[in-house]
């Protein structure tokens, strides 16, 4: 690990200002995955800034009749909330459909959206990568990708997002509440906070430099059967080759969203729409445009599947 | 000698072979942070490189070294222990984080002469077999009986909103971050199931 300096943030804005004003500053909350890729160096962080002290801990009603939850509640605190598990059931599912027991005790909700991809040619230093090192190619690309995108990729970059948690947070239309070292606060859409590859597959979210997150909004709850599927090599404890996401009515009405499949999780107005007529008139909307590689492309067809799970699930309740 | 201490004696070996080492003025100028924490009741302070982890500070530092350093990367779970209460990956974590924290290791859970009964049914259960990820395997445990209790939900609940019972598939299901590599999953779930049991 690469040596660095460390301070802990009393307020928001003096730790959006410590990372925005030094070369290299990151933050570091629950620090699961950024330690992890640290100990590797594929991050080099010279500064980190710790967040815990900030407050945000808490989830709280909104006045529109939603959640407001902290950008430092854990990953297990948010999936154990009594409104989460009752409200929006999807959420829990997904959250406890992630990682383990320990790593969920430590990992928060904000740092859950900002976790690196786990495709193999990012955590291999000695592999050509966009993202580790923007310009020197993809080894993803022609090389083992099995696990990668089939969806919204680039040629610079095919990787795909590795949360579960994300997948929900887009499917329940979830914003994500920042402050910036100025002070100033924005919402983005989480639609739009996550973004494609492009031919600068490095830049990951909407966020700018020392742009904190203090805050993921849920609005009010959709009434149907909330379903998480996950589809992956062991039982437990493995990322997603597909995942899906969904909220069904009881007249087979409803939304859809899937995981592993594109570098952020996967949404299409069309598929929402097309589902009263099925998981292949689903699956054939939410892919439309799709270019799977040799080894992947066996998630096509796996996705509707996933729906077509999903879809039984949400009939046998 | 103790294990240990041939393991020691093998790395000063090493470095008398020649391989690179930081010089003790090097050492001498690398920048330490104070860290005051609190480990099985006993009140530490140390002053350690930022980069140290919990994990390193407990065995390197406060040589308690039931802690086991398994993949330091938060796959393995050898490196369980609690932290106000709740089990983490010690490997995942600075100790710099920790300050003021409460942390329990294996050594505070339970004594040779005293043993937690989660040890004790380990023990009665054959939930080992080399033992290395043992006291990791019984951190995780103690903490997914309270879990459980607390009404964590888990992947394998029907119905998300209730509060799970320890079943062996719940047992199983979230004693997944505990990997065993002598395969003593079925014992390790049977020693769990026995504690869960004499609770209720």
């Amino acid at each position: 690990m690469r040596s660095f300096t460390y301070e802990r943030a009393a307020d928001p804005v003096t730790a959006a200002r410590a990372v925005a004003q030094r070369q290299g500053a990151k933050f570091i909350a629950g620090g699961t995955n950024l330690l992890d890729l640290m100990k590797i160096e594929i991050e080099t962080p010279t500064h980190l800034v710790d967040v815990q002290d900030l407050g945000f801990d808490r989830i709280e009603a909104t006045e529109d009749g939603g959640l407001r939850i902290g950008a430092l509640v854990t990953n297990t605190d948010l999936a154990a909330d009594k409104r989460v598990r009752r409200d929006y059931a999807v959420l829990t599912r997904a959250i406890v459909a992630g990682a383990s027991g320990q790593l969920r005790n430590k990992a928060t909700t904000a740092g859950n959206l900002l976790q690196r991809t786990r495709c193999p040619y990012f955590y291999d230093p000695s592999m050509p990568c966009n993202k580790r090192r923007p310009g020197s190619g993809c080894g993803a690309i022609g090389g083992y990708s099995r696990q990668l995108a089939v969806i919204g990729g680039s040629d610079k970059c095919i990787a795909t997002n590795p949360s579960d948690m994300a997948v929900a947070m887009r499917l329940l239309d979830a914003k994500v509440e920042t402050i910036d070292p100025q002070g100033a606060t924005r919402t983005i859409p989480i639609a739009d906070f996550h973004r494609l590859p492009g031919d600068t597959p490095h830049i990951e979210t909407a966020l700018e430099p020392g742009e904190l997150i203090t805050a993921v909004t849920l609005p009010k709850p959709i009434g149907g059967r909330h379903v998480y599927e996950k589809v992956r090599d062991r039982a437990s404890y493995a990322f997603a080759i597909v995942s899906v996401a969904a909220v069904i009515a009881k007249d087979g009405s409803g939304r859809i969203a899937a995981g592993g499949l594109a570098h952020k999780p996967w949404r299409v107005e069309a598929a929402d729409t097309a589902l009263p007529q099925g998981a292949k008139a689903a699956a054939t909307a939410l892919l439309a445009g799709a270019q799977p590689t040799p080894d992947n492309a066996f998630k096509l067809p796996l996705v509707e599947r996933t729906i077509a799970a999903a879809l039984d699930t949400a009939r046998s309740a | 000698m103790t294990r240990r201490g041939v393991l020691t004696a093998g790395a000063a070996g090493a470095v008398a072979g020649g391989v690179p080492v930081s010089t003790s003025a090097e050492r001498r100028e690398m920048a330490t942070m104070p860290v005051r924490f609190e480990v099985n009741g006993k009140r530490r302070e140390l002053a350690l490189d930022p980069r140290t982890t919990l994990l390193d500070a407990l065995r390197e530092h406060l040589h308690l070294t039931g802690t086991k350093k398994g993949c330091d990367h938060g796959q393995c779970g050898a490196c369980t222990v609690l932290v106000n209460g709740v089990r983490i990956n010690s490997c995942l974590s600075l100790v710099v984080q920790h300050q003021d924290d409460k942390v329990t290791t294996i050594e505070g859970l339970g004594t040779p002469e005293k043993l937690h009964p989660m040890q004790a049914a380990f023990v009665r259960h054959d939930g080992y077999q080399c033992g290395y990820c043992t006291p990791g395997q019984i951190c995780s445990a103690v903490a997914v009986l309270d879990e459980i209790k607390r009404g964590v939900p888990s992947h394998v609940q029907a119905d998300v909103t209730k509060t799970a019972r320890p079943t062996n598939v719940e047992l199983r299901e979230r004693m997944s971050g505990n990997i065993c590599r002598c395969g003593a999953y079925s014992n390790i779930a049977e020693a769990m199931a026995e504690v869960a049991g004499a609770k209720a």
